[in-house]
């Protein structure tokens, strides 16, 4: 880490360099982040910085050209694949480390084939075999919390997408990851639908979770990181914690993307 | 016999009607179509994720495969598999020193009609997995999922609301098929019908009745797989 001290708290992901390419066009020129246990990273930038690129690179959903990435301690294996990209080298292991990794979607991808309390129980049902009474009461207990119990038995697709995003919410939560991982939580959502989003993962701020998000919202970024990343063209263009970057960003890009808020 | 049974009697059961050889036949067709369907399903659930998936080779040999079998007619297929086809098994058979094995005509129709729904299922089946949202996917690979329970999990359900109008079809289009087997002299329902017709001289009542039969097994079909489309559609919102 460049500027970030590992100090006496653990850290929950190191990404160290990480470069990213599609084909000539380099998304990610060596981006690095550390986030402790209880920090809350906010990622922002304009489209096509590279911010959810670099989100979907922590749990291998891209793969990444160069770097490393360290989840609770576990240096994920890497081996060069054909492609020019990095692959895990131990399918096992990368797994595993997903389970720890809670992740959100912009399009909330919740399974339409399934109710929303089978979304819920799904993954630790048959990832972590749950027995499936704990998983239910877990379930319920978490939807309870995100608002969507009485919804528990409806289909996604009839649901409105903040309730969608919620019960994802609530999907990922039921892993009991050590990492939430949010890619636009909000971006697909109608403006009056976003605020019960922010509120749920508000909440979870506050809860002390770990959580890295990658986010348009720079209001709910200020209000709820502890550290902020601003993202320009594939390089940290900015970083540090809230007020530093939203109130007295040293670089001039920064200022003028954040100046838009109050 | 003094009498000529006329039309009712002629399809009792028994030693005068047909009725029994009709019925037997229709359960011979019904199961040379169950089993083909089968062999025609796991080849496409195969073949669609080999295509998707495998490497080139796999994917130019699964390439010539459905195209060949869609340009070449059912009943050249059957043939070619029954008497060219068993020729070259016993010929392979006596030069590991076995005996002779006779195909008979059920299991050249199974295998025959299966290799054909085979490749038109792997072609449905590819189209469908297409069709799955990819998000759905990479939500299942980031909870931890490993590719053979996100496979059944997440993409054979995902994946119906979509296969199911075609495979419905293909059943169907199975279901009628059957009749080529008749060429190598299998008795199922068409073979069936004509003995019976050719022996009483009653055309017109044996194909009637032949496609009454028929179209019985089409319409429970029907209602078979829209109850099914129903059920995998749950999850869906009905566009009106």
């Amino acid at each position: 880490m460049a500027n970030q001290q590992a100090g006496a708290t653990t850290s929950a992901v190191i990404v160290d360099d990480l470069h990213k390419a599609f084909g000539e066009l380099e998304v990610l020129k060596g981006v690095s982040l550390n986030a402790r246990e209880g920090d809350v990273v906010s990622m922002i930038g304009a489209s096509g910085s590279g911010k959810s690129t670099f989100l979907r690179c922590i749990n291998f959903l891209e793969m990444p050209t160069k770097g490393r990435i360290v989840v609770t301690g576990e240096e994920i294996a890497l081996k060069p694949a054909r492609d020019g990209n990095l692959h895990p080298s131990d399918k096992r292991q990368l797994e595993r480390i997903r389970t720890k990794l809670g992740m959100v979607f912009q399009s909330f991808n919740l399974w339409q084939h399934m109710t929303v309390i089978e979304n819920v129980m799904e993954a630790p049902v048959h990832v972590l075999k749950v027995p499936k009474a704990e998983a239910r009461a877990r379930a319920e207990a978490l939807l309870q919390k995100v608002g969507l119990y009485d919804k528990r038995d409806q289909y996604p697709a009839f649901l409105s997408g903040g309730q969608q995003q919620r019960a994802a919410i609530a999907r990922a939560l039921a892993m009991e990851p050590k990492v939430m991982l949010f890619d636009e939580p909000t971006s697909a959502l109608d403006p009056e639908l976003v605020g019960e989003v922010l509120k749920v993962i508000r909440d979870l701020a506050k809860e002390g979770r770990t959580m890295i998000l990658v986010t348009h919202e720079m209001k709910f970024a200020r209000d709820v990181s502890s550290h902020v990343i601003y993202l320009h063209q594939g390089v940290i263009e900015e970083e540090g914690p809230p007020a530093q970057v939203f109130g007295t960003p040293r670089s001039e890009r920064c200022k003028q993307f954040v100046s838009g808020i109050h | 016999m003094a009498d000529k049974p006329g039309f009712p009697e002629i399809l009792s059961l028994g030693n005068t009607g047909y009725g029994d050889e009709l019925l037997w036949g229709a359960v011979m067709t019904l199961n040379i179509a169950l089993f083909a369907y089968g062999i025609g399903l796991s080849i496409g659930i195969v073949g669609a994720i080999c295509k998707l998936h495998g490497s080139k080779l796999t994917r130019s040999i699964l390439n010539g495969y459905t195209t060949l079998v869609r340009a070449v007619p059912e009943l050249i297929l059957i043939l070619l598999l029954y008497y060219a086809g068993t020729a070259a098994l016993n010929a392979l058979l006596a030069s590991l020193g076995y005996g002779a094995f006779a195909i008979n005509g059920f299991m050249a129709a199974v295998i025959v009609l299966g290799f054909v729904q085979g490749a038109y299922s792997t072609e449905v089946l590819r189209a469908a997995i297409m069709a799955i949202p990819v998000g759905q996917l990479e939500a299942a690979r980031s909870f931890g999922m490993s590719p053979w329970m996100e496979f059944r999990r997440i993409t054979l359900p995902a994946m119906l609301p979509f296969a199911l109008p075609g495979l419905a079809n293909l059943w169907l289009i199975c279901t009628k098929d059957t009749v080529l087997i008749a060429v190598v002299g299998y008795t199922e329902l068409a073979l069936a019908t004509r003995q019976a017709a050719g022996n009483t001289k009653m055309y017109f009542t044996f194909f009637m009745v032949a496609g009454a039969i028929y179209l019985l097994i089409s319409l429970l079909s029907q209602k078979g797989f829209n109850w099914l489309e129903a059920r995998v559609r749950r999850g869906q919102r009905v566009q009106v």
